[in-house]
């Protein structure tokens, strides 16, 4: 590759393409190299265009560019074809190869991936992934044997996980890969992917419908819509934001991230330590001590000037009013501050001007339970 | 049974696995081709190869004959190159068998090749597999069965060809007097004797060929698919 551009980092994109659907996927940015980033719109919005095409299987108009650190993979000049570029991709129906095993469709990507490798710097930790390191990690021991016809389709995107990451992908790309499968195995998945994220330094490309699954994984939110982005940035800045697409949604939710404390097991909750306050949560299933991500939707959460006292609600904090979004004429969304991360309200515009309400202005901040104990029912 | 009639399956057989091999090299990039692009150049493509089904064979051997002639391009060529004469030679049978059983090949394998999903061919170009790769290791593994099924038919049909053969290979013991052309000997010259050897052992070997597809079709059939 050209000397000038062998610094260059993370994934620029300026690409035009028709998608399937009548919408022209036509976009100009430049992703990070790191961490996972979601691609979050509706259906229809051109995610999985935009995969296609990063990924070679959909050729972008001729002036059109994908270039990842320091590789072209398409120009002016020229186009990459998708088995030169080295890219995972976990498609969202699994697309295991039926006359192969479980452990042979694995073996399939093994066997290809050494014509693959051209080297470069930084391409060894991924190219390190070992077969076995992968199977204890995903579970698969008793499935090797198996043909795909006979695995449920969580194993079956656990298979098409694991291959995709032996063919020592330098950038992996995932399609709705958990939109088939039911809650428990949604679930599942998404703490494998979570304990692969963390233990691979694997840039992702998460395309997904589903704001839970985003909200769990993602560094980095690009939101399209029909075809444009809407907004980039890192996830939970992105989230606790007032001036954007997703703030006007009716599911708009602030992300926070809190660390378990204990386990209530009488009363089946969890405590969570959210700077320096307490948060009771449904009963969790990660270990005290352990971090983790919170969506709490900001219609569920309402204020008051004064702590309330025997309320029914067990969530109150202590917050300071940041900003007060636009909304509409009989709703306005507030930012709360709480220490360094921020809860998102939704409350009536009367409301807002019965209390008077001022930027900088210490409140309390009630979050009805049943956005932390229902929580992961929000999925659907 | 005679030398002439031992000669004459020892020649039938021998045409037939020669054109069965011809065809499946020829047959499987055409059908590839044609499964996989759409518009009015492969329906054409698609209706020159059929058209030896509706044909009289006798059609497709007289314009075979035609072009065969010592006299024209390809006839020439043809001496020049092998120093000896295309017509009524048993490379003329091969060369008239391969066109006339084509679709039989062809069709086959079209139908199975359309089958294959783009998708595991996508999955396997992210894999690293290049396109001949992924025919290999993809398409291949998956239409094994049609293929099967494309070489017998194929096999089969130049067994059974006679109209074809009587136009552009006359009928030299040997060289190009296959079984059907040796029984039509036999029933002009009214040995019927010897016209019911050959017509049996010809009865027999075809019923055993759709015998053993439609067997293997109907208990593949019958197995829960997955």
């Amino acid at each position: 590759m050209s000397g000038l551009a062998s610094s260059a980092k993370g994934l620029a994109l300026r690409l035009s393409c028709a998608g399937d659907r009548g919408f022209v996927l036509r976009l100009d940015c430049e992703l990070p190299d790191r961490g996972i980033t979601a691609v979050y719109g509706a259906s229809g919005s051109g995610k999985s265009t935009l995969l296609d095409c990063i990924a070679g299987l959909r050729r972008p108009a001729g002036d059109s560019l994908i270039r990842f650190r320091d590789t072209t993979w398409q120009d002016g000049e020229r186009f990459v074809p998708p088995w030169q570029r080295r890219i995972g991709y976990v498609f969202q129906d699994a697309r295991l190869f039926p006359h192969l095993s479980a452990e042979q469709n694995l073996d399939y990507a093994l066997a290809r991936r050494n014509g693959l490798r051209n080297g470069g710097p930084g391409d060894g930790q991924a190219g390190a992934i070992d077969k076995r390191q992968l199977v204890a990690l995903l579970e698969l021991g008793p499935l090797l044997e198996s043909k795909p016809q006979a695995l449920s389709g969580g194993q079956k995107q656990r298979v098409a996980i694991a291959r995709a990451l032996l063919c020592a992908p330098r950038l992996l790309l995932l399609d709705e890969p958990l939109a088939n499968l039911d809650h428990a195995a949604s679930e599942q998945c998404l703490a494998h992917l979570q304990r692969l994220a963390r233990e691979l330094d694997l840039p992702m490309l998460y395309v997904s419908h589903a704001i839970e699954e985003v909200s769990q994984l993602a560094d980095h939110l690009l939101l399209l819509e029909r075809g444009a982005v809407q907004d980039q940035g890192a996830m939970l800045d992105l989230c606790s934001r007032l001036d954007t697409r997703l703030s006007q949604d009716e599911q708009a939710a602030a992300i926070v991230v809190a660390t378990v404390a204990r386990h209530d097991e009488a009363f089946g909750l969890s405590e969570l330590e959210l700077e320096g306050q307490t948060l009771l949560v449904r009963h969790l299933s990660q270990a005290p001590g352990q971090r983790r991500r919170l969506r709490i939707p900001a219609r569920d959460v309402s204020i008051c000037r004064q702590r309330p006292r025997d309320s029914s609600i067990l969530n109150i904090l202590p917050v300071t009013l940041r900003e007060i979004g636009a909304g509409d004429e009989a709703r306005v969304l507030l930012r709360l501050a709480l220490g360094s991360q921020y809860l998102l309200a939704r409350i009536t515009r009367k409301s807002a001007v019965e209390l008077q309400l001022q930027v900088g202005d210490r409140l309390y901040a009630q979050i009805k339970s049943a956005a932390l104990l229902l929580e992961s029912a929000d999925h659907a | 049974m005679t030398t002439a009639e031992l000669d004459a399956i020892r020649l039938t057989l021998a045409l037939a696995a020669i054109t069965t091999i011809a065809l499946l090299i020829l047959g499987t990039p055409l059908a590839w081709w044609l499964s996989r692009h759409r518009g009015s150049v492969p329906a054409m493509l698609e209706s020159v190869i059929a058209l030896p089904l509706i044909l009289p064979p006798t059609v497709l051997g007289f314009y075979l004959l035609l072009l065969f002639a010592p006299g024209t391009w390809l006839g020439r060529l043809w001496l020049q190159l092998t120093g000896s004469q295309l017509a009524f030679s048993f490379s003329a049978l091969v060369i008239g068998s391969v066109i006339y059983s084509l679709p039989f090949v062809v069709q086959p394998l079209q139908s199975a090749f359309a089958r294959v999903p783009d998708d595991l061919l996508q999955a396997a170009a992210t894999l690293g597999a290049a396109p001949r790769d992924q025919f290999l290791s993809v398409v291949l593994p998956l239409t094994r069965r049609s293929f099967i099924t494309a070489a017998s038919l194929g096999f089969a049909h130049t067994v059974g060809e006679f109209g074809v053969i009587l136009m552009i290979g006359g009928n030299i013991p040997g060289e190009t007097q296959v079984l059907s052309v040796a029984l039509y000997d036999y029933v002009e010259s009214l040995q019927f004797e010897q016209a019911h050897r050959l017509a049996g052992i010809m009865v027999v070997f075809s019923l055993a060929l759709l015998f053993f597809l439609y067997r293997r079709d109907r208990r593949d059939g019958w197995r829960v698919q997955p």
